[in-house]
């Protein structure tokens, strides 16, 4: 849906037109939350089709306003980060939709310059058909190049392969104070502040994304189920050793001797010459479309503890111990694709996703977090753990060696919100910390405690962003964006 | 800013002595709210009203004067107590006085300052408010309203009809605010032991300051339009609002 800038009439009544100044861009104002659909807020959303002078035409658009406060100036991806980073109440809202070029894969090296606004999917499925995979994947292809720096997303392969920074070789960042051109060499302080920084360091409307050879697009996979933590934990350490991608499924409902069972996976990307004959004729066969969407009328409060506790019974009752099966990378990186709008099913007040990392000597904290939320009365839809390798140099990169488990919470419990402010004590005490692409409660104190380089982020943001023109709620909840009311 | 549990970080309070508004004070303080400017008439009571919420935990503790019978000034008050802190996450208003003796009713100022106090000064004040909040993209206001208005009955009609008008007033401006970002929660308490209650005899369903506090967190956290506290004020005020006039004007209410 291509627009055209032009200034708009009547409803933008607070756009001041100078006579020499082009015309502010189209806007429009929107409320917009995360993907929990918690805490909205209301900014005006710009949709440019260019990344050059994106931030000057973003600025035009917030317009002169009444002098007292400067709108905080953020960009939007895909909007799958769950809290409110990718929102800045009364501000502007870069929303990079229409960002959208891919350039040639260098069929050499597997570099390849995309706009921020590409969604993996898209990516991927233009890799794949010269047999090229997304670096790191995240749990969902629903997400863009932009978002997936501006968190330095992690996949099932961390341990092996680091998080997605570590794959781009270089970044163009729009800034208050000009355009940067940033790599781990050049502007390496600046480069490592935009991975995980939030968006708060500038907008990325370009990228040079490393991309990984593969011989087909289907997954060799070792599937193991656990009846208990402690041999999960243990099955994990032991097939991070052999495999590039793993992950565990956790039941957060069990309890007793059971607290924590779950199915493992572990694979890699199948050979050709893995392939059963049936797959061979299409080794590269990208993932199907998705379907189902979730209709519009959702029953309230279908989350509950008893909806909670059936799906996972089943779902540990599913996963057979087996070796060697060959599944669509589709459905082994991002099943929870088959359903677009599964959010929806939450209801109206949404749900929060607590992800945090433990180092290893903390590998208690895991069991222990699950049963907290149990006895605070707090159901976990969907749990998942994985292990960290070392982490990269960003001062806000989530990712540091240890366990991680991210925790889907419905909102509406009593005992939730108590309960998660313990458990950040717990895991700051453990030298841990919560992922802010998945954030929406985070207070300041305790986010400085877990993430001891902001000092040297926020140096970088006053480097190139003096007067803290971006902002976004998250920023301001959690005391990134300095003085910024 | 507000976190996914609708809880804020900055408060404003218009009505920082009362003793309501100074149970919900202390509420989300220990929730995790830090920045709080409270306003009021009094200065020892607002001293006082500060003390206790750096005790529970506020980072900064601001007070502002203003009478609420000095109209005129109500947005410029509305308006330091948002640069106070700069963004204000929850806006409270819980001035009023309770006027509703027989010498109330005769006497004209004494009406005329009960509307003021209730409703017009409010209702000025959240007006400015509502600008704010706009311009903030986000925000909640918690008006205290009263069961008093819901249907107004003879023994306190002066107080109840005010009540009556501010919480038109307010659940109407939450409409207003529709796609802002902001919105208003109206607070319809029945009996509160409070300064306002004193020396007055014990009523059935009484409740504490604390108790409406706790309901109003609640109501925050869930995104209620209107709060109820006790909750069984709901049902209560739902059969008698079904109650026709003549029937209703002869019990002893
Ligand atoms: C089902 C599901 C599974 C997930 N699994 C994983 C996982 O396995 N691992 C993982 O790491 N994450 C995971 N995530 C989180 C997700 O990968 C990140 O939140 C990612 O940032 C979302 O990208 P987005 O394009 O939607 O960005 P948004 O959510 O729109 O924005 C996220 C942040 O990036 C910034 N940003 C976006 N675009 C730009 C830009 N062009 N320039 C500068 N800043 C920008 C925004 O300001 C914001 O701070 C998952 C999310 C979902 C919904
Ligand atoms: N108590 C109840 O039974 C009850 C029931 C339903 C609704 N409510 C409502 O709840 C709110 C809080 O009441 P409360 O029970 O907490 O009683 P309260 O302690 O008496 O609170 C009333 C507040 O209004 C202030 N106020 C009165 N006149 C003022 C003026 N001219 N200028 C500035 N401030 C003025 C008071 O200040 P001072 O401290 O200086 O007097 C006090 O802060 C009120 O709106 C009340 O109507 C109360």
């Amino acid at each position: 849906m291509p627009r055209t800038a032009r200034a708009e009439a009547g409803t933008d009544t607070k756009t001041a037109i100078s006579k020499n100044a082009p015309p502010p861009p189209a806007s429009e104002e929107r409320t917009l939350s995360g993907w929990g659909r918690t805490a909205p807020s209301a900014a005006r959303v710009v949709t440019p089709d260019d990344g050059n002078g994106v931030l000057a035409s973003a600025l035009l658009a917030a317009g002169p306003g009444d002098g007292s406060r400067k709108p905080g100036v953020i960009a939007r991806g895909l909007g799958r980060s769950y809290g409110d980073a990718a929102q800045s109440a009364g501000g502007v809202v870069v929303d990079t939709r229409n960002l959208g070029r891919i350039g040639q894969i260098d069929p050499e090296s597997g570099d390849v310059e995309v706009d921020a606004g590409v969604s993996l999917d898209a990516l991927l499925r233009v890799g794949l058909q010269s047999g090229w995979f997304i670096p790191v994947s995240p749990g969902t292809r629903q997400v863009t190049v932009g978002g997936a720096i501006a968190t330095d997303i992690h996949g099932k392969n961390h341990h092996a392969d680091g998080s997605f920074c570590g794959h781009v070789t270089s970044v163009t960042l729009d800034t208050p104070t000009g355009v940067h051109e940033v790599g781990p060499d050049a502007d390496p302080e600046l480069f490592w502040a935009t991975a995980g920084g939030m968006g708060l360091t500038g907008i990325i409307t370009q990228a040079r994304v490393s991309m990984r050879k593969v011989e087909t697009s289907w997954m060799r996979v070792d599937t193991e189920r656990h009846t208990g933590i402690d041999s999960l934990m243990d099955g994990l350490v032991r097939v991070d050793g052999v495999n590039r991608y793993s992950v565990a499924w956790v039941d957060c409902a069990a309890t007793g001797s059971r607290l924590g069972r779950g199915i493992l996976d572990a694979g890699d990307h199948a050979t050709a010459a893995e392939l059963p004959a049936k797959r061979a004729a299409d080794p590269l066969a990208p993932p199907r479309r998705r379907g189902l969407r979730v209709p519009n009328l959702v029953p309230p409060r279908i989350m509950n503890a008893l909806t909670v506790r059936a799906f996972n019974e089943a779902w540990f009752r599913k996963g057979i111990s087996r070796a060697g099966q060959i599944r669509h990378l589709g459905g082994f990186f991002h099943p929870l694709d088959a359903v677009a709008n599964w959010n929806l099913l939450y209801g109206r007040r949404g749900f929060v996703q607590y992800q945090f990392v433990v180092g290893d000597e903390h590998r208690a904290v895991i069991p222990q977090a699950i049963e907290m939320l149990q006895q605070a009365g707090a159901p976990c839809t969907l749990a998942v753990l994985k292990r960290f390798g070392p982490g990269d140099p960003g001062p806000l990169s989530f990712p540091i060696p240890g366990w991680t488990l991210a925790l889907d919470l419905p909102v509406g419990p009593a005992g939730l919100r108590p309960a998660l402010r313990r458990l950040d004590d717990i895991v700051a005490g453990a030298g841990g910390r919560v992922y802010l692409a998945k954030d929406a409660r985070l207070e300041p104190e305790m986010f400085a405690v877990m993430y001891p380089r902001l000092g040297a982020f926020q140096a970088v943001r006053r480097r190139v962003d003096p007067e803290g023109v971006l902002q976004s709620d998250l920023g301001r909840r959690v005391g990134i964006c300095e003085h910024a009311p | 800013m507000n976190d996914a549990f609708g809880l804020p970080n900055s408060v404003l309070v218009l009505g920082g002595t009362s003793d309501i508004a100074r149970a919900l004070v202390r509420e989300l303080v220990g929730g995790g709210a830090k920045k709080i400017v409270l306003a009021g008439r009094d200065p020892t009571g607002l001293a006082a009203a500060a003390d206790e919420a750096k005790e529970a935990g506020a980072a900064s503790v601001a007070t502002l004067p203003f009478d609420a019978n000095d109209v005129d000034r109500a947005a410029t008050v509305v308006d330091s107590g948002f640069s106070a802190v700069g963004r204000v996450d929850l806006v409270v208003i819980a001035v009023g006085v309770l006027y509703d003796d027989e010498a109330d009713e005769r006497d004209p100022t004494r009406v005329a300052r009960c509307v003021t106090v209730n409703f017009t000064w409010p209702a000025a004040a959240l007006s400015r408010v509502a600008h704010h909040l706009r311009e903030q993209g986000a925000g909640r206001v918690v008006v205290l309203s009263s069961v008093a208005g819901v249907r107004v009955r003879r023994s306190n009609y002066i107080y109840g009809s005010s009540k009556a008008g501010l919480d038109a007033y307010a659940r109407s401006l939450n409409q207003a605010l529709a796609g802002s970002g902001a919105s208003v929660t109206v607070v319809r308490p029945g009996f509160v032991r409070s300064k306002m209650t004193e020396g007055r005899p014990k009523a059935p369903l009484e409740v504490t300051p604390e108790a409406v506090a706790r309901a109003i967190v609640k109501g925050i956290e869930n995104g209620s339009e209107v709060v109820w506290s006790p909750s069984a004020m709901r049902p209560i005020f739902f059969v008698l609002g079904l109650l026709p006039e003549p029937l209703w004007r002869r019990l002893p209410l």
